[in-house]
Formats: structure tokens, sequence, C-alpha cells
């Protein structure tokens, strides 16, 4: 199994036999063996032809755009082979049927609750945040609506983003949460970071037969591949906050790593890179899996969540979302 | 015998690899069935594509395709032949075999069948006795029934779940 590439510079990505080039403005090239490569991210401005994207398709590899501010873009994503008309006819079922739909969506709320109050947990002066974030899953399994059960996971929200200024040291703070456009370093940041734990989710959806546009928190419409966003929000605080926790306050990213735009602050260059280390490092690490009795990486984590939904689905095993139990 | 128990074969009829898969595990079967299938990226599997590809080289090696369901390696005048990787699962490999002398017996065609086994430097010979027959016609009738279930039948641990390109699948 591949891993993922991260490609910044300006330039030109090409296939020569069973090699990808990527080759940057200065003409100096680097070969990547395409047994290599799991994912590609795109944040440079890259040139690229069918040739290669024939070969990425027929690899079974695939690749996700970013724009100029470092927010995603879109992806290509081959020709799907891992159907089952099975599982989209199940998974269109628990969307329309309200109770079987909220099951799943309450789920998502339960998970990504969980992960929050674990991270701050971690802090001190975070306590006033975790109550607040109990009492309002406790709300959340009380509610019969996915409109209320949103809003109360947008209010538990706004008390963990409360509590980074807590968190946070070394001048980052926020004041609102703000998506678009991000006002200050710490909602670019937490954009940046959203991007990439959607684009990540949204390649391991792809290696399974799920169908990524029909979810169950999100409204379907709402975005393209909304079932990313719906796993997503269980490996938002498990996986992207805490590096930005490390980044900020180890003084690891500063300031100067952000730019500013009109009315758009975004990270820069040197600031994605940062990330992304950190990022790629926390995804591959790895941990006892309790049942496999295996070692598992983080990103497997998120496959494996997309396992347990297709259970859930196909009447096998009741889905209970993944919590960090260490 | 009760080799003359009619059955409905055009309506049981199914691919090797299910027949095959129903010794292995009925779960893997079903959810295999169902297009719930796990990326190939496994070594084994690759080099089971390699041993099939370049281990009879010097033998006029003629794969057929019948009725999309039926995919022999290799056929001879009077035998046909498997090739398979390891005898970790000899049983499902015979059922499977068993199962393709049946199907061209059905056509009118009478064959042998033989596995061989080339990284053990093995052979096994294998004949469609009336046994033989019965013993198909009750794991096509078993297949059947399985696939018509509505979910994957439950989990149940094997000595080679681990193995299995399934198991993150099922045990995770
Ligand atoms: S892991 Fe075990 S139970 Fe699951 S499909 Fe494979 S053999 Fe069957």
């Amino acid at each position: 199994m591949g891993r993922p590439y991260y490609i910044f510079s300006n330039g030109r990505i090409k296939r020569k036999e069973n090699t990808v080039y990527i080759e940057n403005e200065n003409g100096d090239k680097k070969a990547i063996p395409v047994e290599d490569i799991d994912t590609i991210h795109l944040y440079g401005e890259v040139d690229l032809n069918t040739k290669l994207l024939n070969f990425l398709s027929q690899q079974n590899k695939i690749v996700h755009v970013y724009n100029y501010y470092g927010f995603y873009a879109g992806s290509f994503m081959p020709r799907d082979r891992n159907v089952s008309g099975e599982l989209t006819v199940r998974q269109v079922e628990h969307y329309l049927d309200p109770e079987r739909r909220f099951f799943i969506a309450f789920s998502f709320v339960e998970g990504a609750m969980f992960h929050m109050i674990r991270n701050l947990r971690e802090y001190k002066d975070t306590l006033e945040f975790q109550e607040k974030i109990k009492t309002e899953l406790a709300n959340a399994s009380e509610t019969k609506s996915i409109n209320e059960l949103m809003g109360c996971e947008g209010r538990a929200r706004d008390a963990y983003y409360q509590a980074f200024n807590t968190i946070l040291n070394n001048g980052f703070s926020i004041e609102k949460r703000e998506k678009r456009p991000p006002g200050n370093p710490v909602n670019a940041l937490i954009s940046f970071a959203n991007s990439m734990i959607y684009s990540t989710v949204l390649s391991e959806i792809y290696h399974t037969q799920l169908n990524p546009t029909i979810s169950y928190l999100h409204e379907p419409r709402e975005r393209r591949y909304s079932l990313s966003l719906d796993i997503a929000e269980i490996f938002k605080p498990l996986i992207a906050d805490p590096v930005i926790f490390k980044l900020v306050n180890n003084n690891m990213i500063r300031l100067e790593d952000f730019d500013e735009d009109v009315n758009c602050c975004y990270m820069n260059e040197t600031g994605r890179k940062k990330f992304l280390k950190e990022f790629d490092q926390k995804l591959t690490t790895t941990i006892k899996h309790r049942k496999l009795k295996r070692n598992v990486s983080y990103r497997t984590l998120i496959r494996l969540e997309c396992y347990k939904l297709i259970k859930h689905l196909i009447g096998d095993e009741l889905y209970t979302p993944f919590k960090a139990w260490w | 015998m009760n080799a003359n128990i009619d059955i409905d074969f055009n309506n049981l009829k199914t691919t090797g690899i299910k027949v095959n898969y129903l010794y292995v595990c009925e779960r893997k079967l079903w959810l295999f069935d169902r297009g719930i299938q796990m990326e190939s990226r496994s070594d084994k599997v690759l080099m089971g594509k390699l041993l099939g590809d370049n281990s009879y080289l010097r033998e006029d090696k003629k794969e057929i395709l019948i009725d999309n369901l039926i995919n022999i390696d290799i056929v001879g005048d009077d035998e046909i032949r498997e090739v398979k990787y390891s005898n970790r699962l000899a049983h499902a490999d015979r059922i499977q075999i068993l199962y393709y002398l049946y199907y061209l017996k059905q056509l009118g065609i009478e064959k042998r069948g033989v596995i061989n086994y080339p990284k053990m430097r093995k052979r096994e010979e294998i004949a469609l006795t009336s046994e033989a027959e019965r013993e198909v016609e009750i794991a096509l009738m078993r297949v059947k029934e399985i696939l018509m279930l509505n979910k994957p039948p439950q989990l149940q641990r094997k000595p080679y779940c681990t193995k299995c390109a399934y198991y993150e699948f099922c045990w995770g």
C-alpha cells in the first residue's frame, strides 16, 4: 500500500513507463514508483496531462486538488471499480428512514464529542467547556430530528473552540469560528486541518464500496461527498486538532506562517509544510488495535470506521463510533 | 446412490469461486456475492497470478470461460487442470474442480480433474464419482441458500481468518 504525496511546488507531473515524475519550476525531477503512491495532494500550480491521469486511474490512485488558500477544491478519482449495488440500496434505505438515519447521525456526533472532551481533558482550566459539551451530548440523545441534533453539535463545537483560547499559547487565539473565509490564523489552521481530514476520509471511503454522496448527519446535498463530512466529524478532534495544539504550543508554527489577503487569512507554504509533516506523522502512527490484536495506523482506523458502517448498513453489526481508548 | 435426485441445474449454477468460498467461509461467500470485496493488494493474490501465468509455459495453456461463470485454467484432451498456490484450502479447491467437471458433464463433456501445486511439486487427481456429483449438488443448493440470506452469516473464527482479505472488515 502506498502513501500520500503532498506536492507544493509549481511545475509538472508526468508519467514515464511505470514511474511518476514530479518536476519543479527549476527543472528538478523526482521519480516516484507508482506502487509507492496512494494519493497525490496538489497545492502548487501543477500541469498534468491525460496520459498521467489515465495511468493513475488504471493504477487506482487518487488526486486531491487544493486552491490557492489551501482549501479542498476537488478530486480526480479513478473510475469506480468498487461498487456494490446492494450496499448503495441499503445506504439509501438508512437515509430515508428517519429513525435509522438518526441512529447513524447521532453516532457520528457522539464520536465527535467524545474526542472533543478527550482532547480538552489533557489541558487545565477546560472543565467548564467539557461540561458544556457533555450537556450537549446528553441533549443530543434526547432530540428527535437531525436539525436539533445539528444544533446540539453546533453548540458543543462552539464551546470546544472557545476552549482553544485556554489551550493555545504563543499569541494564538480564536474569537469565534469562522469558516468562509477564515479571518485569523487559528481559523485558517482549523480550516486547513479540516480540509485535510476531509480528503483523507474521502480517500479511505473510495477504497471501500460506500457511496460517498449518501450521508446521514449532513444532508447529501450539502457537498458532493457529504459522507466524508460525516465520518470526518469523528476524526477531526482525534487526528487534526492534536496536531494543531502541538504545532502552536511548541512554537513550531508561528504567525509568520500565515498570509492575509483582502479578508481571508490562510497558511502559506511553509505553514502548510509544517502542518502536513506532523499530520502525516500522526496518520502513520500506529496503535495496538484491541480487537484485531494488530498494530494499525490512524489512517487505517478511518478505513475500519468505513467497514463498521458497512457492517451496520448490511445488518451485520450495529455501528458504534470509534472512541480512542488509550 | 441418489445421483438421480433431480436438481434444477440452470437455477443453481454459479461461479467456481463461489462454490470454492462456500467451503472457505460462508460469510466471505455472502459478502463477495454482494460486491463487498476487498482490494487485492495482498502479495498472495499476486503470487497466485504469477504462478498461474508462468508455471506452465511449456504446455499449450488453454484457458476457457463458459457462460461467464466457469473459468478453467487449463483444458487438455481428457483432463482439466487448476493451479493452486498452496493446499491450505485443499478441500475448497477440490469442490471447485469437481464443480467444473460436473458443469462440463451437463454440457456432455466428460473429463478428469487435476490440481497442481507447483510450489509443492504435487499433483492431485480428481474424479467425478457419483458421490462427488451428489456433493456438488448439495454444495450448489447450499450456495443458493446462503446467498438468499438478508444479511451475512454470523461471524465465526476460522484458523485462517487472520490471513483472509476480510480480516479487518470482519474483526475490526
Ligand atoms: S475473516 Fe474469517 S470470518 Fe471473515 S470472511 Fe475471512 S474467513 Fe470468513
